[in-house]
């Protein structure tokens, strides 16, 4: 069973690796629509496989973030990739098996994973 | 939305965008009801607002004239036999209680709280959020004043490595109040 004190354990090695984070333009930034047509839609796993495979390849230089209502409902889940210099990538009808396939892809490689983009979906 | 969890989760949200700076979440099950009640301190609503709040074409949004959250867990409650009410008072915050009927067939399950209250930290690290779950006489508590306390303060909540381990924990604790209550029936 988990108690809280393990926390203190994270903020330990954490400590030691913020230090080392650039502080900030040449961070990715991933956004994932949670607003109401998102949530119904499925958004819940995919951020949460989304937050898993970060943690899990270790993406320093990756911010995870949430919004609202991005506005093309009907394709919720939606996520947005904003790799600064670039112009936005928007991915639709996500899944979290999509997930995956867009952080080794997208997020480490820096290819776009066109078929799930919403230009392939229009 | 097929969890009461994925309600909440999404009601949640119209805290943040009041400003909120508190949240309480509980949510109690006893004696054949299910109570979701979400206490905020954000800006609050007008009664005007107030009286058509569960109207679905209104909403504070700017870009579209719609908001389908609260309706959506107003039928939710009301098609179980429950009730939905709204307790708002400008400058001092927002009351929502949905109350279901457990027995009602139509009563979604409570689905997985651990990773709504899991998002919520993510999506507003620096919200002060208590969240209570109470089934029968058993009661699990987060406060994030206590998860701040082991982090200290430069540590985000919103950190990956962070926000996973929140998130085991929540999950392995609401299964604990689900186990117990087995145990017991």
């Amino acid at each position: 069973m988990k108690s809280l004190a393990e926390l203190q354990a994270i903020r330990d090695r954490m400590r030691s690796q913020i230090d080392l984070r650039d502080a900030g333009d040449d961070r990715i930034r991933v956004v994932v629509g949670m607003a109401t047509c998102g949530i119904a839609a499925g958004a819940r796993p995919v951020l949460n496989t989304l937050l898993e495979e970060v943690n899990k390849r270790n993406l320093q230089n990756v911010t995870v973030s949430q919004t609202g209502c991005i506005g093309v409902c009907r394709l919720e889940p939606i996520v947005e990739v904003y790799v600064p210099g670039q112009e936005k990538v928007t991915y639709v009808k996500m899944t979290p098996d999509k997930v995956a396939s867009i952080v080794s892809e997208h997020l480490v490689n820096g290819r776009v994973v066109e078929e799930y983009t919403i230009g392939a979906a229009e | 939305m097929k969890e009461i969890a994925l309600h909440a989760l999404d009601i949640a949200q119209n805290s943040t965008a009041a400003h909120a700076t508190r949240l309480d979440i509980t949510l109690t099950e006893s004696d054949g009801t299910l109570t979701l009640a979400l206490a905020d301190n954000g800006v609050g609503m007008s009664p005007q607002l107030l009286a058509q709040v569960s109207d679905p074409f209104t909403t504070t949004r700017t870009t579209r004239k719609m908001g389908l959250g609260l309706p959506l867990l107003r039928l939710a409650a009301e098609q179980t036999g429950g009730t939905l009410s709204i307790e708002s008072t400008e400058g001092v915050g927002t009351t929502v209680t949905a109350v279901f009927l457990a027995g009602h067939i139509d009563c979604p399950p409570v689905g997985d709280m651990g990773t709504t209250i899991t998002f919520l930290l993510q999506g507003t690290p620096d919200l002060h959020l208590c969240y209570r779950h109470r089934v029968g006489q058993r009661v699990f508590v987060l406060d994030t004043d206590q998860l701040h306390d082991q982090l200290g303060p430069d540590i985000s909540l919103a950190e990956p490595e962070v926000i996973l381990w929140i998130r085991d924990y929540l999950q392995e604790q609401e299964l604990l109040l689900r186990e117990n209550e087995e145990m017991k029936a």
